[in-house]
């Protein structure tokens, strides 16, 4: 298995994940790939593996997370690293430390591993150019979450068997979310066709150049559709500022049954959580067969398990 | 397992039943959209217009009730694009009912009506409510327009899809400007995924501040705090950005200043979705007609001076101005005989609209056909209603008007609940013998009948 010990023919040149752009199809493919044996790995009884014994990971974030830090933490433990989790609350970052301040202290404790989120965008990539360790992106503000779009991809094609050629749909705030965008990236580079629906409000602006076909009504957007991304839609963005109300944003752009309908029949639904039932989503499509929400929480954990593995090749005396 | 059966509910009919097999005949027929104008009759069938033309001016066809017009004009019946009625809230200004009444007196086959009430209509069992009650006790048709932004505040969007679904023809803040840009653009860009329109009142609030009237001349020698004509200039020129900005549908509710008409054609020019509309009274009147104080021609915007009422007509001549409204604002005595600057703002016109802006033909200002078309055609197309028209098909929303008979504005003979108008004892020359709502006859002037 060639999440273990032993090398592979898979060389991932980059010394630090930082977002999808940038990655070769290839790259990704290599991870997606390493990723398919850590589900193996995942699925058996004795999940542990050695292959970043004695390294140290440090998951630092400065955005509460439950899901993604959970998932970094499990696939470290699972390669055996020794993982330490730092939440920086937004007392510390009163206290006037910057992100560089906090880095510098982290980097003298000598971690092999940081994986980082932050609010803004482009913290994470600022970050990495002051410290001598690997860094994953954990999500910087609305701008990438790449292990979130490997994830989504290995989902996809674990339940399609391809990429390429199919029409994905991702679907709401997508001018908030990091999410959207490493997913319409890598979707490009592997070859799908990307749409994204959302009010016009939550649309990022000349989204057509992103690389994604846009809508904004669910009905135009979801026709013929293989794959639907609902996104999160946040609490504040509801009640008039970016969309009227719930009831309103439910009743356009919630994915219900009668609006599935309209995608193909085979059509997986996905969202990267945490999911608003009854806000972006039906309770009822959530818990469809044709969901694939709790897959995507599995996907998670094998994804950050290749990432590791792929960055642990630049490790010192690797 | 069987399918559980539920029974269908049936459909009652409610409501009056549309005027069926009616032919008027001897009229003047009168399109202001094709710009036909010839001498002929006109059949209804349930309602909806069924034949025209010429063969109708004499006989009607067998089985049909016969109206002889009298050769006067037969026209598509008025929409009046900005009505202030009081219901719900202030029922004793005006009712849905009484300002139906009124309009059907002045030949305005649809109201749209703001929602400046109280309640604000800014929620979809509002405007079924309006709805309703219009249904129930309006003789003409009411559209209501709903509230673009909650309670009229001007900071959260309301829920346009919805309130559309619910039969809101386009969204407002009232008399209101939403003052805030950045909620303006997100409601103008959320409301083009509706193809919703947005009729925005043009005002900076902080500008006009405590004016009451029209900076200038006038307002220095009366003493009073003016308005800048530069306070609707400055709103409409940043709205003009933001329809640029999102694509939106854009209706200036009115303008009433030279430099805004400058700002409306410079943006068609650009292609912009926009447009705007003016009220008779800016039509017909200037500051000057203020003369003592008269409190009814305190209206928003301001009446302006003589050379912006000349560029006004000048606007509609060319088309760049598209609609004429009544701005009917009921006000009761109370709030009106006041000292001018506590009065509160207003003028009704619904029964006046349509002589008073007969005043600008009788001057050779401007020809029927376009004088006419602003006031049907047009507001209908923005509003994407079927009537305004004289098409086979569309709905027998007519009027029978008589052009040239002068008459004195009596106010105590308006069917206004309020009788705040500004056209107070004037003279006005030509009015509506007879409105036809969905083929039926709801006002004949002297019961002709």
């Amino acid at each position: 298995m060639s999440i273990a010990a032993a090398p592979t023919s898979f060389f991932f040149p980059h010394r630090h994940l930082l977002g999808i752009e940038g990655l070769t199809p290839a790259e990704i493919e290599g991870l997606l790939d390493l990723a398919d044996d850590a589900v193996e790995l995942s699925r058996q009884v004795s999940k542990k593996q050695d292959s970043l014994r004695g390294r140290t990971q440090i998951n630092l974030f400065f955005e509460a997370s439950t899901r993604t830090q959970s998932s970094f933490e499990l696939a470290g433990k699972r390669l055996g690293a020794d993982v330490m989790n730092m939440s920086v609350g937004s007392s510390s970052i009163k206290k006037g430390e910057t992100v560089i301040d906090t880095a510098m202290t982290l980097n003298a404790m000598r971690p092999d591993i940081l994986v980082v989120r932050h609010f803004a965008a482009g913290a994470v990539e600022l970050l990495s150019q002051k410290v001598s360790c690997s860094v994953i992106n954990a999500g910087d503000g609305s701008h990438e979450h790449p292990t979130q779009a490997l994830l989504d991809a290995l989902t996809i094609r674990r339940n399609k068997g391809r990429i390429a050629g199919l029409t994905v749909a991702i679907c709401g705030d997508v001018l908030h979310s990091r999410v959207a965008r490493s997913n319409i990236i890598l979707l490009n580079a592997l070859g799908a066709r990307v749409r994204i629906i959302a009010p016009s409000t939550l649309l990022p602006p000349f989204a057509e150049r992103l690389g994604a076909e846009v809508f904004t009504s669910m009905e135009d957007g979801l026709d013929g559709a293989d794959i639907i991304m609902m996104l999160r839609l946040q609490l504040e963005r509801m009640s008039g500022s970016f969309v009227p109300s719930v009831r309103e944003y439910f009743r356009f752009f919630g994915l219900d049954h009668d609006k599935l309908k309209l995608a193909k029949p085979d059509a997986l639904v996905m969202h990267p959580g945490p999911m608003n039932r009854g806000v972006e989503i039906d309770s009822a499509v959530a818990d469809d067969n044709r969901s694939v929400i709790s897959e995507q929480v599995e996907m998670g954990v094998a994804v950050r398990m290749a990432v590791l593995q792929a960055l642990a090749q630049h490790l010192p005396n690797q | 397992m069987t399918k559980p059966h539920l029974a269908k509910r049936k459909k009652k009919k409610i409501g009056s039943k549309p005027g069926d097999k009616i032919a008027l005949i001897n009229a003047r027929l009168l399109d202001p959209e094709s710009g036909l104008d010839e001498e002929g009759g006109l059949t209804i069938k349930k309602g909806k217009i069924a034949e025209m033309g010429p063969d109708l001016r004499r006989n009607a066809p067998d089985g049909f009730e016969v109206i002889d017009c009298g050769g006067h004009i037969l026209c598509p019946g008025l929409i009046d694009m900005l009505v202030y009625t009081g219901e719900p809230g202030f029922e004793h200004r005006e009712t849905l009912a009484t300002a139906s009444r009124a309009a059907a007196v002045g030949g305005v086959t649809t109201i749209i009506c703001m929602p400046d009430t109280d309640p604000v209509i800014d929620d979809m069992a509002l405007v079924d409510f309006v709805e309703r009650r219009a249904r129930d006790t309006a003789i003409v048709n009411v559209h209501p327009m709903a509230a673009a932004t909650r309670g009229l505040e001007g900071k959260e969007m309301t829920e346009i899809g919805l309130l559309q679904e619910a039969g809101a023809v386009a969204f407002t803040n009232g008399a209101s400007s939403v003052a805030n840009a950045r909620v303006m653009r997100r409601t103008l860009d959320y409301a083009k995924d509706f193809d919703a329109l947005i009729v925005h009142s043009i005002e900076d609030p902080e500008l006009a501040g405590s004016g009451v009237m029209n900076e200038g001349e006038v307002s220095s020698r009366l003493g009073m705090p003016g308005i800048p004509s530069s306070a609707e200039v400055i709103m409409l020129q940043r709205d003009m950005e933001l329809a640029e900005l999102t694509g939106a549908r854009y209706h200036a509710a009115q303008i009433s200043t030279a430099s805004s008409l400058r700002v409306i054609r410079r943006a068609k020019g650009q292609g912009l979705r926009v447009s705007c509309g003016i009220s008779v009274n800016h039509l017909t009147l200037n500051e000057n007609d203020i003369g003592p104080y008269r409190t009814f021609l305190k209206v928003r915007p301001p009446l302006r001076r003589e050379e912006d009422r000349l560029a006004m007509v000048e606007g509609l001549v060319s088309g760049d101005i598209d609609v004429i409204v009544s701005g009917h604002n009921p006000k009761d005595a109370d709030v009106k005989r006041r000292p001018f600057a506590e009065a509160e703002d207003g003028a009704i016109g619904l029964e006046t609209l349509l002589p008073a802006a007969l005043r600008l033909f009788h001057g050779g200002d401007i020809e029927l056909g376009p004088l006419l078309r602003a006031m049907t055609t047009k507001p209908a197309d923005l509003l994407g209603l079927p009537a305004g028209r004289l098409r086979k098909g569309a709905p027998a929303d007519l009027i029978v008007v008589d052009l040239e008979t002068p008459w004195v504005v009596d106010p105590e003979l308006l069917q206004s609940k309020s009788k705040n108008t500004p056209f107070d004892e004037s003279q006005l020359q030509g009015r509506v013998l007879r409105t036809l709502v969905n083929g039926n006859t709801v006002y004949t002037l002297n019961d002709q009948d």
